[in-house]
C-alpha cells in the first residue's frame, strides 16, 4: 500500500491545478468535531477524496469521474463507496470491461487480500460471461503461484468453475500444486471440490478408488500430513462401512506404525476404524504394542485403550482430547451389562451402524 | 511468563482512537467503525470503558449513518459494529430498529445466504453478521432463519469445518461465523461437534498459539476465532489453555502496550482486541467474561436479552 502511494506521488499534478476540474468545488470530509490533522502522505488522498465527494454527491456520470475513482482506488483500494460508484459509472458509460479487467489486475498486484478488489473482479467477469473464463482461471493461477493458500483467489476460482466452467484441467492443476507442496490444505480442499463437483468426473463414488490410491501414496511420503489423512476419511464420507472394509486404509496405518516414526495420524485413524467396528489383526496389535513406551504403567485392556494411552503421551498438548476419546470407548464386560440396563432410559445410542455405548452426550454423529 | 499489562493496553487503545493522522487511519479509514468496536470492546473487557466519552462516540456513530465512515454507503460489516458499540454503551435506543432491520432483511437471498451489500457479494461472514445484528435488535423473526441455517450447513466440509461458500476451504474465521450464527439461532445440533472440535484443537501448535488452517502460522486472532468456536461447541478443554495464555502474553508490547499477531511483531488494535478477548474466554483473572457468540461482554448480552 505504501509503495503505491509513493509511486503515484512522484509526478502527480494536484487536481485543483488541473483545468478539467476547475468547475468543481471539492467537498471536505466532515469528520465530527475534531479536525483531521493534515499530514504529508495523506494530502493527495484527502484532495482526491474531496473531489470524489463532489462528483459523488452530484451523481456526475462522466469519464473524468471515472478517472477520479481510479485515482482514489490507487491511493486506497479499500474504500467501499469508490468501488460502488465506479461500477455505476462503468455501467452508465458503457465502458469496455476488458479494459476494466486490466485495471483491476494492476490494482490487485499490490492488494491481493482486499475484499473489494475480488468482488469487483467477479462483477466484471460476471458481466463479460464466458469470454472471461480462461483469463480468470489464469489470473487466480498467477496469484496462487505466489501464495498457494490465498483464500480469496481460491474462492474466486471456485466461483469461476461453477459459473463459467473450465473444469477439464482442474484435477491436473491440483496434482501440480500438491506435487509442489503436499501439505497445501487449500489444494487438497480444491481436489475434494473437483472430485465431488466436476461434471466430467462422475462424482465421489466414481473417483473413490483412484483417489484412495493417490492419497495412500501421499500419506506414505509424509505421514505427518493432517490434510491427506482427512482427505482419505472424506473419500468415505457417509460410507463408514466401506471405510472400515477397505484394506488399503488399515494397511497404510500398519505401514506407518511399523516405521515407529510420525505415526500420530496413523494411530488416530486406526482408533477411528476400531470405533467404527474394525477388528485389527495381530500385525496391527503388535505394531501398536511396539509403540508403548517402556515406562508405561499397567497394560491397557484392549488395543483401542492402548492407542489412546500412547496418544496421550505423544500428543500432550491435546491430552484431554485423547483422554476423552478413551472415556468414550465401549466399557468392559461388567460395565457393559450395567450400561445395557440403562438402555431403555435412552442413555445409549447407535452410531454409524455400530453399537456405541456412551456415558453422556448424544449430539454428534461420528465418534465412539 | 509475564502478566497482562492491562494499564498499558488501555493507554495504547485510547491513543490509537485519538490518532486520526496516522498512516493506519488513512488506509484503514473505511474500517474505522470496526476499529471502534475492537478497541471499545477490549476496553470494556478490561473494565475501562468509562475512560471514553459516551456522547462523543454515540454522536460519531450516528453521523456515519451506519456506513463505514462519513460518506460511505451502508455495508453490513459496519452495521453490526455500530450496533455492537451502541450495545456496549447501553444506547441501543438511538437505533432506528425498523430501518436497520429492513436493510438487513433486504440482503437475504433466495437460498438463505446473505449479501454484504446491494452488489451481492455472498459469504458466510455476512450470514453471521446479519443474524447477530437482528438478534441484538430483537428482530430475529424478520429474517428467514430456516433458510439461513440451511445455507450455512451447505458450507460444512468433510472435516467438520465451514468455508465462505459451499465447497470453500475450512477456515477458523469462517467457522466462528457459522458456529456463532448457528448458536444464536439455536441450531448447534447441526454441527458435528466432535469432528469439528478435533479439527479446531489440531490448530494448536507447539508454541501454544493457534493457526486458522493446517500448516499456517499461529496468530493471536485465532485465540478468538478458534477458542470462541470451541467454547460454543463445548470442547474448549481439548486444547492446552496454559500454553495458549503464554502465547498471547508473549505477543504483548509490555513497554508501549498493545498486542501483536506473533511475538515481537508490531501491535495493532485488532490483535489487541483478539488477545484480550481470548484471555477473557480463558478466564484470565481481572477480565470481564465475553460471550463467544455475540462477541460482546456477557453483562452487555444479559442486559440486551434479560432486562426487557
Amino acid at each position: 500500500m505504501a509503495g503505491i502511494i509513493e509511486e503515484e506521488n512522484d509526478d502527480r499534478v494536484p487536481i485543483r491545478l488541473r483545468p478539467e476540474w476547475s468547475d468543481v468545488t471539492p467537498i471536505p470530509q466532515d469528520d465530527g468535531p475534531n479536525p483531521v490533522v493534515p499530514i504529508n502522505y495523506s494530502e493527495d488522498f484527502s484532495e482526491v477524496m474531496d473531489y470524489f465527494r463532489a462528483v459523488y454527491f452530484a451523481n456526475e456520470h462522466s469519464s473524468r469521474a471515472l478517472s477520479l475513482t481510479a485515482e482514489a482506488i490507487s491511493l486506497n483500494a479499500g474504500n467501499y463507496t469508490v468501488w460502488h460508484f465506479r461500477r455505476l459509472l462503468l455501467e452508465s458509460l458503457k465502458v469496455d470491461l476488458n479494459v476494466e479487467r486490466e485495471f483491476v489486475e494492476k490494482v490487485a498486484s499490490g492488494n491481493s487480500k482486499n475484499y473489494q478488489i475480488w468482488h469487483h473482479r467477479r462483477w466484471v467477469a460476471e458481466k463479460l460471461g464466458l469470454e472471461a473464463r480462461n483469463s480468470e482461471l489464469e489470473f487466480t493461477k498467477e496469484i496462487l503461484s505466489i501464495d498457494a493458500k490465498h483464500y480469496h483467489a481460491w474462492s474466486h476460482r471456485q466461483w469461476v468453475l461453477q459459473t463459467l466452467g473450465g473444469w477439464e484441467d482442474e484435477l491436473n492443476y491440483c496434482n501440480e500444486l500438491l506435487a509442489e507442496d503436499i501439505f497445501n490444505n487449500s489444494a487438497w480442499n480444491q481436489r475434494y471440490f473437483v472430485i465431488t463437483r466436476s461434471p466430467f468426473l462422475g462424482g465421489l463414488k466414481a473417483m473413490r478408488d483412484s483417489e484412495v490410491l493417490y492419497t495412500v501414496e501421499a500419506i506414505i511420503s509424509y505421514p505427518e500430513n493432517e490434510s491427506s489423512w482427512r482427505y482419505l476419511r472424506g473419500l468415505f464420507k457417509d460410507e463408514s462401512a466401506l471405510y472400515v472394509n477397505d484394506t488399503r486404509v488399515s494397511s497404510v496405518c500398519l505401514k506407518i506404525l511399523k516405521t515407529k516414526n510420525k505415526y500420530l495420524f496413523a494411530l488416530s485413524t486406526l482408533l477411528d476404524l476400531i470405533c467404527l467396528g474394525y477388528h485389527p489383526n495381530e500385525d496391527l496389535k503388535d505394531a501398536v504394542e511396539a509403540l508403548r513406551p517402556s515406562n508405561f504403567g499397567k497394560q491397557d485392556s484392549d488395543i483401542a485403550r492402548t492407542i489412546c494411552s500412547i496418544l496421550e503421551q505423544v500428543d500432550p498438548i491435546r491430552v484431554n482430547y485423547w483422554v476423552w476419546r478413551k472415556s468414550r470407548l465401549p466399557q468392559e464386560e461388567e460395565e457393559l451389562r450395567h450400561c445395557q440396563e440403562h438402555r431403555h432410559q435412552g442413555r445409549v445410542g447407535f452410531v454409524d451402524g455400530v453399537t456405541s455405548l456412551r456415558k453422556e452426550g448424544f449430539e454428534s454423529e461420528f465418534d465412539c | 511468563m509475564g502478566e497482562l499489562a492491562t494499564d498499558k493496553h488501555v493507554r495504547y487503545i485510547l491513543s490509537v482512537e485519538k490518532k486520526k493522522d496516522s498512516f493506519e487511519s488513512v488506509v484503514m479509514e473505511h474500517l474505522r467503525m470496526n476499529g471502534a468496536y475492537w478497541g471499545l470492546t477490549a476496553l470494556d473487557i478490561m473494565g475501562k470503558l468509562d475512560t471514553v466519552d459516551v456522547n462523543e462516540v454515540v454522536s460519531w456513530i450516528m453521523s456515519w449513518g451506519f456506513g463505514g465512515n462519513v460518506g460511505h454507503d451502508p455495508h453490513i460489516l459496519y452495521t453490526l459494529s455500530a450496533v455492537q458499540v451502541l450495545a456496549l454503551f447501553n444506547k441501543l435506543d438511538v437505533v432506528d430498529v425498523d430501518k436497520v432491520t429492513t436493510y438487513i432483511v433486504s440482503l437475504q437471498n433466495e437460498d438463505g445466504s446473505f449479501s454484504g451489500d446491494i452488489w451481492g457479494e455472498v459469504d458466510t461472514r455476512f450470514s453471521y453478521i446479519a443474524i447477530c445484528c437482528v438478534s441484538i435488535l430483537h428482530r430475529l423473526d424478520r429474517i428467514n432463519v430456516e433458510k439461513a441455517v440451511k445455507y450455512i450447513i451447505s458450507c460444512k466440509n468433510m472435516d467438520g469445518g465451514f468455508g465462505c461458500t459451499p465447497g470453500g476451504e475450512s477456515h477458523a474465521g469462517q467457522i466462528f461465523c457459522c458456529v456463532g450464527a448457528l448458536a444464536i439461532t439455536g441450531s448447534l445440533d447441526l454441527v458435528d461437534k466432535d469432528l469439528l472440535g478435533w479439527w479446531l484443537c489440531e490448530r494448536q501448535v507447539k508454541s501454544g498459539g493457534l493457526n486458522g488452517r493446517p500448516e499456517k502460522l499461529p496468530d493471536v486472532c485465532y485465540s478468538w476465532w478458534v477458542l470462541s468456536s470451541l467454547i460454543m461447541i463445548d470442547r474448549v478443554h481439548w486444547i492446552s489453555k496454559e500454553k495458549l495464555i503464554k502465547f498471547i502474553l508473549d505477543c504483548q508490547d509490555t513497554e508501549k502496550g498493545g498486542i501483536s499477531d506473533r511475538p515481537d511483531d508490531a501491535v495493532d488494535v485488532f490483535h489487541t482486541y483478539f488477545g484480550v478477548a481470548g484471555l477473557s474466554l480463558l478466564e484470565y483473572p481481572g477480565l470481564k467474561p465475553i460471550d463467544p457468540a455475540y462477541a460482546l461482554p456477557v453483562d452487555v448480552v444479559d442486559r440486551i436479552f434479560f432486562s426487557k
